[in-house]
C-alpha cells in the first residue's frame, strides 16, 4: 500500500528487535473465536488515476451547473481564490489540534483573529474558537443560557430555521428544556405579543433568528428588551453571516436592554463552499460576564518566560478532558480549518469589501422582489425588510411551477411545504452577490 | 543554551503581528464585480436604524498582505508532512494529498443540501458507499454520517440508547464508564441526561469483570467501552463484557477511536456491539486541520437501527440512493443537513485506496511500529502495564520523575529535537502517562530517529534535569504561562491591546 512506508525488508528487520516471528503474533491479545476469519468485503484497491475517475465521475452526476435560487441556510457567495492556496499549505490542514503552543502558534493566532472577528462582526464582547455548525451552536447556545440562569423554559420562534429547530429538540428534549414556539406574523416577524405573554419569570432565553427563515430582519432591541423585562436572555441566531456586514449587530443596540446576551450562528457564507452541508462553521458569542460558561474551545493571549507574547487553549478548565462530567458541553474539536477560511475571507474583502458584497445582495434581492411582483403573477408573501431571502406565494402551487423551471435547468428555491404546511404554495428564494440581473430576469421569465 | 545565536529580535517572518494590527485604510484584497441592477437607497430598503455604523477595528489589507500574513503564521506550525505525531488515541497518519483533490471537485463543493434527490445523486451515492464501506469494516447493521465529531456521535449513540430504553419502559439512569476512559465519554453521559459510574481497571489494565458484575443492575443503561483500550489492550473479555451488560437489559456502546488497531482482524458487530462511533480523522485520513473539522459517524445493531437520525439514505433496485425521512422512531436531527460531506468524500477515498488487503495491512503496520516503539523504548521509559498491546502503547515518567523531570517536560524537550510531543498525562489510571501512537504511515527511519531522541531525553533527564525542565529552547516561542493567561483572560483583539506586540 503506497501510503505505508515499510517494506518486507524493514518489518522483518523490526520483528527481530521485537522478538516474534511474525506480525500475526503481535495480535495475541485478541481472543481466536473473535477474529475475523476471511477478508473485509470492500471494492478492490484502486490507483490513483482510478480514484480520480471514480470521484469524478460521482461529482458530475450532481447537477450543480444548474441556475440555483437556494439559501435556507446555507448560502452561494464568491470564495476568493487565496482561501484554498492558503488553508492547502499542510501546515494548517495537517496540523493537530493546537494543545501544544509552542509549535501550533500558526493555528493558535489564527482563532484568536477568529474569535476576535466574529466579536466584531456581533457586537459582542467575546467569541469562541468555532463549534460544528449552526445547528448545534444554537443547542449549545440554549444549554449555556440554562446553565446561566438556571432556568428551564425558552421560547423559540417559528421562524427559526426548522433543522436548527430540529436540532435544539433532539438535544434538550430528555434533559428536562421546555422549549416552546412563537408564532411569525403576516409581516413576517415574530408575534410580539405572544412573546410577551409567553415570557414569565421562568423562562431564561428568548431565541430569535435574524434574518430570519423566511427572509425577514427582525426588530432585535425590541425582543432583547422583552426578554429582559422578565430576566431572561436573549439569544439571536444568525444564519446568514453576511447580513452582519450591513445590518446593525444583536450586540449593538440604542440601550443596553436592547442587545443580546448569546449570538450564536452559522459563518459558511464567509468563505467556506456548501459542499452538501458540511464542513461548516457555527459560532457562539457573548458578553464578557459569560465567559465561563461558554461550550468549546478557547484561545487567549499570554507571554511566555521572556515576555513575548503567544497564544494559548485557554480556560480549559471549562472543557471535557479536564472536567469531563461536569464540563460545560462534550465538544473535543471546532472547526478550525474552517474557522480559518472565515479569516482569511474576512482579511481578504474588508470591511468595506463586506458592506459592498452585502449591499449587492440586498438590490439584486429587492430587484427580484420587485420583478416578482410587477412583472409574474405571483407575490412576494412578507413585507420585509429583507437582506437576500424572501417567500414567493405561487399562482399555481409549489410543486408544478418547481417542476417546470426545473426542466429549464432552474432550481428556483426551497418548496416551503416540508418545513410550513401552511405555505405549501410557497417556495424560499435566496439571491446573492453571484447572481447576474440575467440570471433574475431568467428566473422572472420562467416564473411569468 | 541558544545564547549564542540567537535570532534578531525583528526577524520579519517570526514576529508577524496579528491581522488587526496590520494594513492601512484603504488597501483592498478584493474587487467586486460592479452590480447590474438599479441601485436603491439602503435607508428605503432596510431602515436606517436596523443598518450599521461600520465594523470597528477590522483590518484593510491587499491580498499579498493576506497571503503573507497566513503563510508567515503557517510557518509557526507543526504537521504531519514535516513529520510523526506520535500522539497516543489520536491516530495522526499522513493525509493523503488526492483525498483534498477530489473533496474539490466542483460537483461536490457547489452541492446544495436542499436540491432535489435527483439532483444530487453524485454525493448520495458517495455517502451511501462509505457507510457500505464502515458497515463491513465494522460488522454492523446500520449507520449514520450525520454526527460532525466523534464527541457528538457520543452524543448520538447515547441519546439512542436513551430512546430505545424510553421505548422498553423507562430511560434508567446510569452508564457505566471505565476509568481508562476519553474525557468527552462522561461529558457525553451529562448531556444526554445520564450519570457516569466509574469501572475500575484490573491489576492488567483490562476492564475489572468481577468488579462490573458487581456494578450492573436495571438501572444500568449501558456502558461505554473503548477497544482497543487507551492502553492499546484488547479488552480480551469483550465477549463476556458485553453478555454482563446484556444480562441486565443495558446496551453496550464502543468508543471506535481506536479502530486502526482492527481493521479486517476483528469485527465490533461480531463481538456484542449495540453501537459505536468512528472518527474519520483518526482512521481513515480525513485532516486534522488544527482542531477540525472532524466527522463522527454511528454504527448500531439491530436494536438500535430505529432510532438513528433521520433522514437515512436508502437505495433503491436500480442502484440510485434518496433520502428517507419516514423515521417515526428516530432521535430526531443531530446536526442540520447530513453530516460533513467534505469528510465523507476524503474518507471513502481512503478505503477504496487501500482495499480490504490495504485495510488489514494498515492495521499490521500500525500494530507493528507500535510494538517496534515499545521494546525499543521499555529499557528507558517505565512500562505500568506489560501485556500485549495493539497499535499504541503507554509509558510513565515514573523514572525521570525521580530528578524532577517530569511527562510534560519530556514533550517540551522532544520539541528541540524536532518532534511533536506523545499524548501526555492520559490516559488518567497511569501517573505521568506517557500516551505514543506512531500509526502505519511512519517508516522505520522515523521511528528510530524519535526512538532516539526519547532515549537521549532519558539521559538528559539524568544528567541534566534542568535543561529538560526548562524545555523548549528552540521554539517560536517559549511555554507560556498559562494560569496567568487564564487569570486574566484576552479572547480578542481590541486597540488597548495595541502596545503588546510581539
Amino acid at each position: 500500500m503506497r501510503y505505508i512506508p515499510n517494506s518486507p525488508t524493514d518489518r522483518a528487520a523490526m520483528l527481530a528487535v521485537i522478538g516474534v516471528a511474525t506480525i500475526e503474533d503481535l495480535f495475541r491479545g485478541i481472543p481466536d473465536d473473535l477474529r475475523l476469519k476471511g477478508p473485509l468485503n470492500l471494492p478492490s484497491a484502486m490507483s490513483e488515476p482510478e480514484l480520480l475517475e471514480y470521484f469524478a465521475a460521482a461529482a458530475s452526476n450532481n447537477l450543480t451547473d444548474r441556475l440555483s435560487f437556494l439559501g435556507a441556510g446555507i448560502y452561494s457567495h464568491y470564495v476568493p481564490l487565496i482561501i484554498d492556496a492558503l488553508i492547502s499549505r499542510s501546515e494548517f490542514f495537517t496540523a493537530y489540534t493546537p494543545y501544544q503552543a509552542e509549535i501550533a502558534q500558526g493555528t493558535l493566532q489564527a482563532i484568536f483573529e477568529f474569535q476576535t472577528y466574529m466579536a466584531q462582526l456581533t457586537g459582542m464582547d467575546i467569541a469562541n474558537a468555532s463549534l460544528y455548525d449552526g445547528s448545534t451552536a444554537l443547542a449549545e447556545g440554549i444549554l449555556m443560557a440554562h446553565r446561566i440562569t438556571r432556568r428551564s423554559r425558552f421560547l423559540l420562534a417559528r421562524s427559526v430555521h426548522p433543522e436548527y429547530r430540529a436540532v435544539v429538540e433532539t438535544y434538550t428534549r430528555r434533559l428536562g428544556l421546555e422549549i416552546e414556539s412563537v408564532d411569525f406574523l403576516e409581516n413576517g416577524r415574530i408575534d410580539m405579543e405572544k412573546l410577551e405573554s409567553g415570557l414569565t419569570e421562568e423562562t431564561a432565553g428568548v431565541i430569535v433568528q435574524s434574518p430570519n427563515f423566511l427572509g425577514t430582519i427582525e426588530a432585535l432591541d425590541a425582543v432583547s428588551v422583552l426578554a429582559h423585562s422578565k430576566g431572561a436572555l436573549s439569544i439571536v441566531n444568525i444564519a446568514e453571516a453576511m447580513s452582519l456586514g450591513l445590518l446593525r449587530p444583536p450586540g449593538d443596540a440604542p440601550s443596553e436592554e436592547g442587545r443580546a446576551d448569546i449570538v450564536v450562528g452559522e459563518a459558511q457564507s464567509l468563505g467556506v463552499p456548501m459542499s452538501f452541508g458540511g464542513p461548516h462553521v457555527g459560532f457562539v458569542a457573548t458578553r464578557q460576564r459569560f465567559l465561563r460558561q461558554i461550550p468549546g474551545r478557547l484561545v487567549g493571549m499570554g507571554h511566555d518566560g521572556d515576555g513575548k507574547r503567544g497564544f494559548v487553549l485557554t480556560l480549559a478548565t471549562r472543557e471535557q478532558h479536564i472536567r469531563r462530567e461536569k464540563a460545560t458541553s462534550n465538544i473535543c474539536t471546532n472547526q478550525s480549518l474552517c474557522a480559518l477560511m472565515t479569516t482569511i475571507y474576512l482579511s481578504t474583502v474588508g470591511p468595506k469589501g463586506l458592506r459592498d458584497i452585502a449591499t449587492q445582495n440586498i438590490e439584486k434581492t429587492a430587484y427580484a422582489a420587485d420583478r416578482i411582483e410587477s412583472d409574474t403573477k405571483h407575490s412576494v408573501r412578507f413585507p420585509g425588510p429583507r437582506f437576500n431571502e424572501f417567500v414567493i406565494k405561487l399562482d399555481g402551487g409549489s410543486a408544478d411551477v418547481f417542476d417546470r423551471l426545473s426542466q429549464q435547468d432552474i432550481v428556483a428555491g426551497l418548496p416551503l411545504g416540508r418545513f410550513f404546511p401552511e405555505l405549501d404554495d410557497s417556495l424560499l428564494v435566496s439571491i446573492t452577490e453571484v447572481h447576474k440581473k440575467s440570471d433574475i430576469d431568467r428566473l422572472i421569465e420562467g416564473l411569468a | 543554551m541558544t545564547d549564542s545565536y540567537r535570532r534578531t529580535e525583528t526577524h520579519i517572518n517570526l514576529n508577524e503581528r496579528l491581522v488587526f494590527e496590520e494594513g492601512s485604510p484603504g488597501r483592498r484584497g478584493f474587487d467586486l464585480p460592479a452590480s447590474d441592477v438599479p441601485q436603491q437607497n439602503l435607508q428605503d430598503l432596510v431602515g436606517s436604524d436596523l443598518l450599521r455604523d461600520g465594523i470597528a477595528g477590522m483590518p484593510e489589507l491587499s491580498e499579498l498582505d493576506v497571503i503573507r500574513h497566513f503563510t508567515r503564521l503557517s510557518t509557526w506550525n507543526y504537521h504531519i508532512d514535516l513529520g510523526i505525531y506520535p500522539l497516543g488515541s489520536c491516530t495522526m497518519k499522513y493525509n493523503p494529498k488526492i483525498n483534498e483533490q477530489v473533496a474539490r471537485l466542483p460537483g461536490f463543493t457547489a452541492s446544495h443540501p436542499y436540491m432535489p434527490d435527483t439532483m444530487v445523486q453524485g454525493s448520495l451515492e458517495i455517502q451511501k458507499t462509505l457507510e457500505e464501506c464502515l458497515l463491513e469494516i465494522t460488522g454492523m447493521k446500520a449507520l449514520t454520517l450525520q454526527p460532525a465529531a466523534g464527541a457528538h456521535g457520543e452524543l448520538t449513540g447515547l441519546l439512542m440508547i436513551r430512546a430505545y430504553h424510553e421505548a422498553h419502559g423507562r430511560p434508567r439512569k446510569r452508564i457505566l464508564i471505565p476509568d481508562s476512559a476519553h474525557g468527552t465519554n462522561p461529558a457525553s453521559v451529562t448531556i444526554s441526561g445520564y450519570q457516569c459510574q466509574n469501572v475500575p481497571s484490573s491489576r492488567s489494565g483490562s476492564v475489572d469483570l468481577e468488579a462490573l458484575r458487581k456494578l450492573v443492575d436495571s438501572d444500568v443503561a449501558g456502558i461505554m467501552i473503548t477497544n482497543p483500550n487507551t492502553l492499546g489492550i484488547f479488552e480480551a473479555d469483550i465477549a463476556e463484557i458485553s453478555d454482563v451488560i446484556h444480562s441486565v437489559g443495558a446496551l453496550v456502546y464502543m468508543d471506535g477511536a481506536n479502530l486502526n488497531a482492527m481493521m479486517g482482524v476483528t469485527r465490533p458487530g461480531d463481538f456484542g456491539i449495540d453501537v459505536l462511533h468512528m472518527n474519520l480523522h483518526k482512521t481513515f485520513t480525513t485532516p486534522h486541520g488544527g482542531g477540525g473539522p472532524g466527522s463522527g459517524p454511528v454504527a448500531v445493531g439491530a436494536a438500535l437501527e430505529p432510532y438513528l437520525p433521520y433522514p437515512m439514505i436508502g437505495r433503491r433496485e436500480d442502484g440510485s440512493c434518496y433520502l428517507d425521512y419516514q423515521r417515526p422512531d428516530s432521535i430526531g436531527k443531530v446536526k442540520a443537513y447530513f453530516g460533513q460531506f467534505g469528510m465523507h468524500v476524503r474518507a471513502l477515498c481512503y478505503i477504496l485506496a487501500n482495499g480490504p488487503e490495504g485495510l488489514r495491512e494498515v492495521t499490521d503496520i500500525a500494530v507493528l511500529n507500535a510494538n517496534y516503539i515499545r521494546e525499543r523504548l521499555k529499557d528507558a521509559y517505565h512500562l505500568p502495564y506489560d501485556g500485549p498491546t495493539l497499535h499504541e502503547v503507554v509509558f510513565s515518567d515514573r523514572i525521570q520523575l525521580r530528578n524532577g523531570v517530569g511527562v510534560g517536560d519530556i514533550g517540551k524537550r522532544l520539541m528541540d529535537y524536532g518532534f511533536h510531543p506523545p499524548t501526555v498525562s492520559f490516559p488518567l489510571i497511569v501517573h505521568g502517562a506517557i500516551m505514543i501512537e506512531p500509526t502505519e504511515t511512519e517508516s522505520r527511519q522515523e521511528l528510530d530517529a524519535f526512538v532516539d531522541a526519547m532515549r537521549a531525553i532519558a539521559q538528559e533527564a539524568e544528567d541534566d534535569p534542568e535543561l529538560v525542565k526548562k524545555a523548549p529552547h528552540t521554539t517560536r516561542i517559549g511555554r507560556i504561562n498559562e494560569t496567568a493567561a487564564a487569570r486574566k483572560p484576552v479572547l480578542r483583539w481590541t486597540p488597548a491591546l495595541g502596545e503588546d506586540k510581539v
